[in-house]
């Protein structure tokens, strides 16, 4: 396997674009990131491209907006875990030597429905509410109390985490939101799902971001900053009781971490910067656990100790997270590493958000329950 | 084979099966391994522990413990809220989802380890005519 590099990111601001198909804020991407690349898309071998609920023939319409032809497009679908997983397979592709230059695209139009939107779900058939929840929010809830009654866990823990990541949304021009809240007003918030009020939710919404992926030797040719892809990992869940009946989310993320971390080299400790997924302010408390930022239990204390804030040890979801910069599936998992990518350049807008000279980043996604993907990037 | 007629009792899922003809009473149906003795929800061909392939149909408990929780508040427009969503966890091993009943939604009322019955109730018509019977678990008291 050779080594691989980011040598180009670009993404739409993310929002609500009822005027735009996604084809339309792919192609902004797309363009986006050739710009950051310097590169024209003749460059580009080969096009990975990600969303949950519009992937038919997605890439090649992407590259008919845009240009070229002939060269291999895939779809791809995978949950949340979309776009994280079209950046995993440009990665591979690059990585075995078949292709120089990739580029990874996710793009989305939810609407404001969510998963209750693709019609999978009615009133005639549902067990929603009859048979507990299949909802995600209903979910991550039931985890966050699960944690509450293993550890003591507060629900100002979990309150605590949406307050730091609206606050850094503040300084993200390419978030939904840019508001930042005190700690009751998050509290106080109309309830979705105990514990989890509106501010400790993520919402839906459009956008649409892209990496191009390059092999290391090649990459200088693009950039004088090129970031490397340390390490790209995915797993599966555990399938034990608890995720045949329910969820269980720990132990895929706990092993595809320890993958990531073994086959880069480095440690938890040695991470700078974090964008993890924290589609629900309970899931980016147990995903700090999860990703070995502590131990079994002190999740709590973690952000207490205002660890995952900027001038903590960890900063974790400096872009404002899914819970404030937005959540459009298919884009979600690109838009990690341009993040990623932004802060191990020292390219992040604002000093406020810049963690000053991080130099090893990891992205974290985990898609529905049934996947997990880790990629690790360092300069 | 038998006529089937309109208006008799459907469980909700394949894993309930109803014990008289108005859905009443009820039990979870599971499959047991051969070989390792894991006891599964519903119907499996692969045992996940061991996979072994030669898997046993049996009963499962219809009393179990709040594994958790959580109090919905905003849900699909059809579903009717506030209301205790819960994961049981049934003594054979296996974990249903389920919505409390008999049960005030109050965090400060919902202990982890609670003991919990199962109890049947009709839900709705399905496109047939059938009755539709799902289950629930109330609090043991």
């Amino acid at each position: 396997m050779r080594e691989v590099a980011v040598i180009g990111v670009g993404m739409t601001k993310f929002g609500r674009f009822p005027e735009s198909t996604v084809h339309d804020l792919g192609r902004e991407a797309i363009v986006d990131a050739l710009k950051d690349a310097g590169m024209d898309i003749k460059q580009v071998q080969a096009i990975y491209a990600g969303s949950q609920y519009q992937p038919y023939q997605l890439g090649q319409f992407l590259l008919k907006q845009v240009g070229m032809t002939m060269i291999p497009a895939v779809n791809v679908v995978n949950a949340c875990a979309t776009g994280s997983t079209a950046v995993r397979e440009a990665y591979i592709a690059v990585a075995s030597g078949m292709f120089d230059v990739a580029l990874a695209v996710g793009c989305e139009q939810m609407g404001k429905m969510g998963l209750l939107g693709v019609g999978a779900q009615s009133a005639e058939t549902s067990t929603e509410g009859i048979l507990g929840t299949t909802l995600m929010p209903g979910i991550f809830a039931e985890l966050g109390v699960r944690h509450m009654n293993q550890y003591g866990t507060k629900r100002e823990h979990f309150a605590k985490i949406a307050v730091k990541n609206h606050k850094y949304s503040v300084h993200n021009p390419r978030s939904q939101y840019r508001k930042a809240y005190t700690l009751e007003e998050v509290m106080n918030a109309r309830m979705v799902c105990w514990p989890n009020s509106l501010y400790m939710c993520c919402p839906t919404g459009d956008g649409a971001a892209v990496v191009i992926l390059c092999s290391l030797e090649k990459a200088r040719q693009f950039t004088g900053k090129p970031v490397l892809v340390a390490n790209s990992t995915m797993t599966t869940p555990s399938f034990t009781q608890e995720s045949l009946g329910w969820v269980e989310v720990a132990t895929m993320t706990r092993k595809a971490a320890d993958m990531a971390y073994e086959a880069a080299g480095i440690g938890p400790e040695d991470l700078d910067v974090v964008e993890l997924h924290d589609c629900f302010a309970t899931a980016e408390l147990l995903h700090y656990e999860n990703l070995h930022l502590c131990e079994w239990g002190e999740g709590g204390r973690m952000i207490d100790e205002g660890r995952t804030e900027i001038d903590g040890d960890i900063p974790v979801n400096m872009s404002g997270g899914l819970l404030s910069k937005g959540h459009p599936i298919g884009a979600t998992g690109v838009a990690q590493i341009c993040e990623l990518t932004w802060q191990l350049r020292g390219q992040a807008p604002t000093r406020e958000r810049q963690v000053p000279g991080a130099k090893v980043g990891l992205g974290h996604v985990q898609g529905g329950f049934e996947v997990c993907t880790v990629h690790i990037l360092k300069v | 084979m038998t006529q089937q007629t309109a208006g008799r009792a459907v469980p909700i899922v394949p894993f309930m099966k109803l014990l008289d003809a108005e859905g009443t009473k009820a039990v979870f149906t599971g499959s047991r391994c051969k070989k390792c003795g894991e006891v599964y929800i519903g119907t499996r061909a692969i045992c996940i522990n061991c996979y072994g392939d030669q898997l046993e149909e049996t009963t499962l408990s219809t009393t179990g413990q709040l594994f958790t929780y959580t109090i919905i508040y905003q849900s699909a427009p059809w579903v009717k809220v506030p209301y205790i969503a819960a994961v049981v966890k049934l003594p054979e091993g296996p974990v249903v989802t389920a919505t409390l009943t008999d049960c005030i939604p109050d965090p400060a009322l919902l202990k982890a380890g609670m003991p919990l019955q199962m109890v049947t109730e009709k839900v709705r018509k399905d496109a047939e005519g059938n009755d539709v019977i799902a289950y629930r678990f109330k609090p043991v008291r």
